[in-house]
């Protein structure tokens, strides 16, 4: 933060966040924040009469997720869910659109676009990152996509910073947190010690004019220091951490490593972290008929690269063995993404060691590719 | 335009509980569609009326189990141009399949009066192992919504839309935190065949793997994670010998549990 400090920046209690976001349900929107549900901290939409959980802790390792409620009164002592945001602006199914046969021939009827407006509240720094590459891609880039827009660009941003990582998470290797940077409409930081108090700082004029509509108090010294130190403690209490120097060279000359056949045994190409990871954009498409064959529907469906269909072509699955797809993945996710879109595909957030029910962790599998790399070959006794 | 002559479609049962024929009569809201679509020539679960091949489509439930039955679907075979097996009888067996790891004159002594008069294979196996099968529709039972999905793309000349993927994807398509990861719960689905839409994570219970191994099911790995959060040798026999206890890559990972 280049501004001086406490300039911007001002104190909610726990009844000012959630005058908050009245305030942004009033201003229109539909809000979706953390809820937890089935044993995890979920995002999804909240009902007005919802207040966001409290003394929710969660315990991250590779393939495991538990968490522990009823704790503390804090909001935000937790690390992200399973699930990213992607699902708001890219949902997992999506009907492109309905072509019905008359007796002139088609007619075509473009699928439903999400009209409303989404409030994101509790954005983690790893998942603004996330978006901006989303943003790279569908919203600014060659392939822009008129649904991802329709709903982008009305989304309003309420940002945490990450005060409590969990151990699957490596978002200080990769630059984008705990601190949110930019990307936000509001970011919040969690510093109460009991009763919930949070540093509020606005990124937009829309997050100014929310903000304007909040009982506030101006953050004083002490509150920017706690923020301050709270962020560093973040910093280096991560769980993994990544070495990403030179790390798409030295991947993309493992080509013929025998390591990946290694990650292979543990790899079940299930998939779960290509749905899990909140960069990760592939779709299929897929037309459905009637019986009658007079209205046609096109599907667009979440898919993964650990799936034979994603490879098939004339003659079949170009990646046919698991090892192919697990190599597809993690070189496209941290070496050809800087070719194709001139920066890593990786944001640090740790789903995708935390939800692979085989507990493959990329930030290890980087070690030992780097380690394999660099190893020099032991001298004949 | 002159009427067309409606396809025609057949059904035939072999051994199998019916399931997955009442799947189509269970289509309801389809059922007309389907009946103005096609001509029903065979469809003992639905009419006593049995027209005479050849048929278009035949749809073959059940698992062949008896010298009978192994003529039988030759001559199924012979007067349908399109053949698809519905279910994890047809497809792999079905759960009569576990007789394949024992003697089945052993069970005949037990269970009959006068076990000699019993003509049963020694083996529960797919209809694949038998004849041609033009397509495989997997599931115990199978989904109503693919069954529909397999008839509409025949219908109307085009390709399915049925994944081979693993239940993971439906499961986080539709939001369901995995059971495995976020509170330890036994899961066949990262090795299971899509298709049943990930209904049982989403009651908070783990895969049953009731569509069977799905394209690249690693059941190795699958078994090593299980063993992780504490299943034994016999909880992985038993889980990967269910309905389709007589798919390729169960039936071989059951046995790599079995022998320990």
């Amino acid at each position: 933060m280049e501004t001086a400090p406490g300039a911007d920046r001002y104190v909610l209690d726990l009844t000012a966040l959630n005058r908050l976001i009245e305030a942004v349900r009033e201003a229109g929107y539909r809000v979706a924040g953390p809820k937890v549900r089935d044993g995890a901290l979920c995002y999804e939409e909240l009902d007005p009469d919802e207040t966001l959980p409290q003394g929710v802790r969660d315990e991250q390792g590779a393939g495991r997720y538990r968490l522990r409620t009823g704790g503390d009164a804090a909001l935000f002592s937790q690390a992200v869910g399973p699930h990213s945001w992607k699902r708001f602006l890219s949902p997992p199914e999506q009907r492109l659109f309905t072509a019905k046969k008359d007796d002139r021939g088609f007619r075509f009827e473009p699928g439903a676009i999400d009209d409303g407006k989404w409030a994101f509240i509790g954005v983690r720094p790893c998942d603004l990152a996330a978006i901006r590459l989303w943003d790279k891609v569908f919203q600014d880039g060659a392939w822009a996509d008129s649904a991802y827009r329709a709903i982008r660009e009305r989304v309003l941003v309420v940002a945490v910073q990450c005060t409590a990582p969990a151990g699957t998470c490596f978002c200080l290797s990769m630059g984008t947190g705990p601190r949110a940077g930019h990307g936000f409409d509001l970011a919040l930081t969690e510093i109460g010690n009991g009763a919930p108090r949070f540093l509020v700082e606005a990124g937009t004029p829309t997050g100014e004019e929310i903000l304007a509509l909040v009982p506030k108090v101006r953050a004083g010294p002490e509150e920017i220091a706690e923020g301050e130190r709270r962020l560093g403690q973040a910093e280096t209490s991560m769980g993994r951490s990544l070495d990403v120097d030179g790390l798409a060279e030295l991947l993309s000359r493992q080509v013929d490593s025998p390591r990946w056949e290694e990650i292979a045994v543990r790899c079940l190409a299930c998939g779960n972290c290509t749905m899990a990871c909140p960069t990760c954009f592939c779709t299929t498409v897929e037309d459905t008929s009637d019986l009658t064959g007079s209205t046609a529907e096109r599907w667009r469906r979440w898919d993964s690269c650990f799936t034979l269909g994603f490879s098939y072509i004339h003659g079949g699955s170009v990646r046919r063995t698991i090892s192919a797809r697990y190599r597809q993945w993690m070189t496209h996710k941290l070496a050809t993404w800087h070719a194709q879109f001139g920066e890593t595909g990786c944001v640090g957030c740790g789903r995708c060691i935390t939800w692979c029910p085989a507990g493959i962790d990329i930030t290890e599998e980087a070690r030992l590719f780097r380690q394999a790399a660099e190893a020099v070959p032991a001298p004949r006794s | 335009m002159g009427e067309r002559k409606k396809p025609t479609l057949a059904v035939f049962k072999f051994a199998s509980c019916d399931g997955c024929q009442l799947s189509l009569l269970d289509c309801e809201d389809e059922l007309l569609a389907v009946a103005s679509e096609v001509e029903i020539a065979s469809f003992l679960e639905a009419s006593r009326a049995v027209a005479k091949g050849p048929y278009d489509l035949t749809l073959v439930e059940g698992s062949i189990t008896t010298p009978h039955d192994a003529e039988r679907i030759h001559q199924i075979r012979r007067v349908s141009r399109t053949l698809v097996t519905i279910g994890a009888c047809a497809t792999a067996g079905g759960i009569q399949a576990l007789r394949n790891f024992k003697d089945v004159s052993d069970f005949a002594k037990i269970v009959y009066a006068s076990p000699e008069t019993i003509e049963a294979l020694g083996k529960s196996t797919p209809i694949v192992d038998h004849v041609f099968v033009d397509f495989e529709l997997r599931g115990c039972p199978v989904s109503k919504k693919q069954l529909v999905g397999v008839l509409s793309a025949w219908l109307n000349g085009r390709s399915l839309e049925v994944s081979a993927a693993s239940v993971c994807l439906e499961c986080k398509r539709r939001e369901t935190p995995c059971v495995m990861v976020a509170s330890g719960t036994p899961c066949l689905g990262p090795v299971t065949h899509a298709g049943c839409g990930a209904i049982c994570p989403s009651f908070r219970r783990g895969c049953y793997g009731c569509f069977g191994p799905m394209e690249s099911a690693n059941t190795a790995s699958m078994a090593a994670v299980w063993q992780s959060i504490g299943a034994t040798g016999p909880d992985l026999v038993r889980a990967f010998r269910s309905f389709n206890a007589g798919a390729e890559p169960f039936r071989r990972e059951s046995e790599v549990h079995e022998q320990r």
